[in-house]
């Protein structure tokens, strides 16, 4: 076909001809206070758009640095049952990618500082249209995108685009990536790496500790970029531990875990469930600024 | 397709697992080690004389191949019977549904397992939709004395009771899986996240032509002994090409086994055969080539049935090997290439024509095929009596007689 490994124009590649971005700012607040960040993950639309919009803009006041946005797909491949189930309630409740940019846009109204990127699978994305969706995303007010069936073999379909259009990609890092992949992983990889913890689906239990030291220091090194850690950080206990060595931690099914059993107590009343979900990121953030 | 000679239809995928557009490995960062390793290891074995052998040896002992090419002299008449004075085409049927385990299916987990052997992989995953690739997957592993995990959709597990009995039996485990719709799709999500979490030990015998590069690419490839054989018993037979081959497609494994020896052959027309439900109108149907548009699922960017959002619909077929809302790759660039017709048949035509399979020939055909056959009843009335038309019969219908009995209002 003819289609070959392009990279970046080099003025892409140097971090010093481009302003400051909502991610790098944050990243740089966090190493000047020696904390390390808190991102939380929900689901875009979760139970449903009115109470997913509350949720979104709570979550900074909670200790949200940065903010994961799930963008609902009928098949997430790579995720556990908690988050399974959170995109089918969105789904349900008639959440599309278009108005997951909507949310994204009424957050910026009130937020101009948290940055937020948009994490799930890509056929919502290539149905919308590549380059609709940079523009809108752009324009909404998105800072990157984590998107979870693209690796670095198939970056010219939205990584490079992306990047283009001044959008971060976070790229994931898994334990079955080696010292031989990991440059191509990382090559065309922006705002930060995003550190998968464990072979397996989110939701799952964590590695070890040691193991992810070391392979938080491996990645940083080779991409000079910050790491956070994810998929399974729980507790926060876990939060601390792994704040100590990691950049910023991850946290997603554990807060909708919370969601899900508020609506389960009270299903006909949508009003209180922000509240358990915002207590446990206040605990989770606490324990990831306090680590260090 | 520039790496690809344009001459031939059968030089794909590309060193990126590409045909045209189609194809490619949309998976998660977890996987791509292994998916790599697996077309490392692939490459190799294709090269290598004494995997072919070995290949060759369980093909002819344990599955029973060559299977025959078979002159179905009563449903030629039938059709005969009903044309214009002239016309209707001969009908040979490939006779897969005679292998070992009765369906197709077991070609392709002959090679996976072998190639699973040969990595060192000692844990097997699969998915089934109908039960046959399950049952097919149980089957080798019992054979080689691999543990095997069957991954299958809670609505395929109650309405193919038969077959979950038959994995058990061989000693699979067979786990329903509840999310999503409970299908085929689901059971491949299942066993995805599982692999994503057994990363080290485990071996995933995927059943059709789709997923991740390079798994369209060796389900054709170990599938294609089908399509090599017919041609040379056909040309035993009548010393001559078929005119048209036809196959039923879910994600078409049987179809591209059958289809791709003959690519290159341009005076043989090829259809395949998609399952239309209640209707290509309606919303319960699996096909898509002909109402579904491209997008990114379980690895490969194919046509598949979505909402304008990007979200997967739910198919619907009587039969649950087809019930898929997507297609392999391969067929969805020879769609648009147009060297394959694509066409349908519903639920209420695959049912007439399995009953006249049963009553004229003496077979019992799996409702997939019986998708094919009806459309291949109609074509060859259009085609003249010193035509041919092969049809693959790739799977039994012993596993359908419940579904069956339902559709006619029988009890047994």
């Amino acid at each position: 076909m003819g289609r070959s490994k392009t990279s970046l124009p080099s003025s892409l590649m140097s971090p010093n001809t481009n302003p400051m971005t909502r991610i790098d700012t944050c990243f740089e607040q966090l190493k000047n206070k020696n904390r390390a960040g808190f991102i939380p993950f929900i689901m875009a639309g979760d139970p449903d758009y009115e109470t997913s919009l509350e949720l979104l803009k709570k979550l900074p006041e909670a200790g949200a640095d940065i903010i994961e946005l799930g963008v609902c797909f009928t098949d997430p491949m790579a995720d556990g049952q908690t988050i399974q189930q959170a995109g089918l309630r969105a789904l349900d409740a008639g959440q599309t990618l278009a108005k997951t940019l909507q949310m994204v846009r009424a957050f910026r109204e009130g937020d101009q500082d948290t940055p937020i990127i948009l994490m799930g699978y890509y056929n919502p994305v290539y149905s919308f249209g590549v380059e609709k969706f940079l523009n809108d995303a752009k324009g909404a007010g998105v800072d990157g995108l984590i998107i979870v069936d693209l690796p670095p073999e198939e970056d010219e379909e939205l990584c490079l685009p992306a990047r283009q259009a001044g959008l971060d990609f976070i790229r994931l890092a898994t334990p079955t990536t080696d010292a031989a992949r990991l440059p191509l992983v990382i090559k065309n990889t922006s705002g930060f790496v995003y550190y998968v913890s464990v072979a397996g689906v989110t939701g799952g239990n964590t590695g070890a500790t040691p193991s992810v030291q070391e392979a938080v220091s491996r990645i940083k090194t080779a991409s000079g970029l910050p790491v956070a850690v994810g998929f399974g950080v729980k507790t926060p206990e876990k939060a601390r531990e792994t704040a100590k060595s990691a950049d910023a931690v991850v946290v997603g099914s554990a807060l909708i875990e919370e969601l899900a059993k508020a609506l389960d107590n009270n299903p006909e009343n949508r009003d209180n469930v922000t509240k358990p979900v915002i207590d446990k990121a206040r605990l989770l953030a606490e324990a990831v600024h306090s680590a260090r | 397709m520039s790496e690809q000679n344009l001459n031939s239809y059968r030089t794909g995928p590309d060193t990126e697992g590409r045909f045209g557009i189609f194809g490619g490995r949309f998976v998660a960062e977890t996987l791509m080690p292994l998916i790599l390793d697996l077309e490392k290891e692939y490459k190799s074995a294709s090269g290598d004389p004494a995997f072919r052998q070995e290949m060759d040896y369980y093909l002819k002992h344990y599955v029973g191949r060559p299977s025959p090419l078979y002159f179905a002299e009563r449903l030629t008449e039938f059709v005969r019977t009903k044309a214009a004075i002239g016309w209707g085409a001969k009908i040979y049927l490939k006779r897969d549904e005679l292998n070992h385990t009765g369906a197709h299916k077991i070609n392709n987990c002959v090679g996976q397992i072998l190639l699973a052997r040969r990595m060192g992989k000692t844990r097997i995953i699969a998915e089934t939709g109908a039960g046959q690739h399950g049952v097919a997957t149980a089957t080798v592993c019992a054979r080689f004395g691999l543990p095997c995990i069957v991954y299958m959709g809670e609505t395929d597990v109650q309405r193919q009771k038969p077959n979950v009995f038959r994995m058990k039996l061989l000693g699979a485990e067979v786990i329903p899986v509840s999310s999503g719709t409970g299908t085929l799709k689901d059971a491949m999500n299942d066993a995805l996240r599982d692999w994503v979490t057994n990363v080290a030990d485990t071996f995933y015998i995927i059943g059709t032509a789709a997923g991740p590069h390079p798994y369209p690419e060796l389900v054709r490839d170990f599938q294609s002994v089908i399509g090599i054989e017919a041609k040379a018993q056909m040309h035993e037979a009548e010393g001559r090409l078929p005119d048209v081959i036809m196959a039923c497609i879910g994600g078409g494994s049987n179809a591209i086994g059958l289809f791709h020896p003959f690519l290159d052959d341009k005076d043989v027309e090829i259809i395949g055969v998609e399952a239309a439900g209640h209707g290509i109108d309606s919303d319960k149907h699996a096909a898509s080539l002909s109402a579904g548009r491209p997008g990114v699922l379980h690895g490969n960017r194919t046509y598949l049935l979505q909402d304008e959002d990007g979200q997967i619909e739910d198919a619907h077929s009587i039969s649950a090997g087809l019930d898929y809302p997507g297609i392999g790759p391969e067929h969805a660039w020879l769609h648009e290439a147009g060297r394959v017709r694509y066409v349908s048949a519903t639920d209420d035509e695959a049912l007439a024509a399995f009953q006249v399979c049963c009553a004229q020939e003496g077979i019992i055909p799996a409702l997939e095929p019986a998708h094919a056959l009806a459309r291949a009843l109609d074509k060859a009335a259009e085609m003249r009596n010193d035509q041919i038309l092969l049809l693959n019969m790739c799977g039994r219908g012993d596993k359908d007689i419940f579904t069956v009995a339902d559709a006619l209002g029988s009890n047994i």
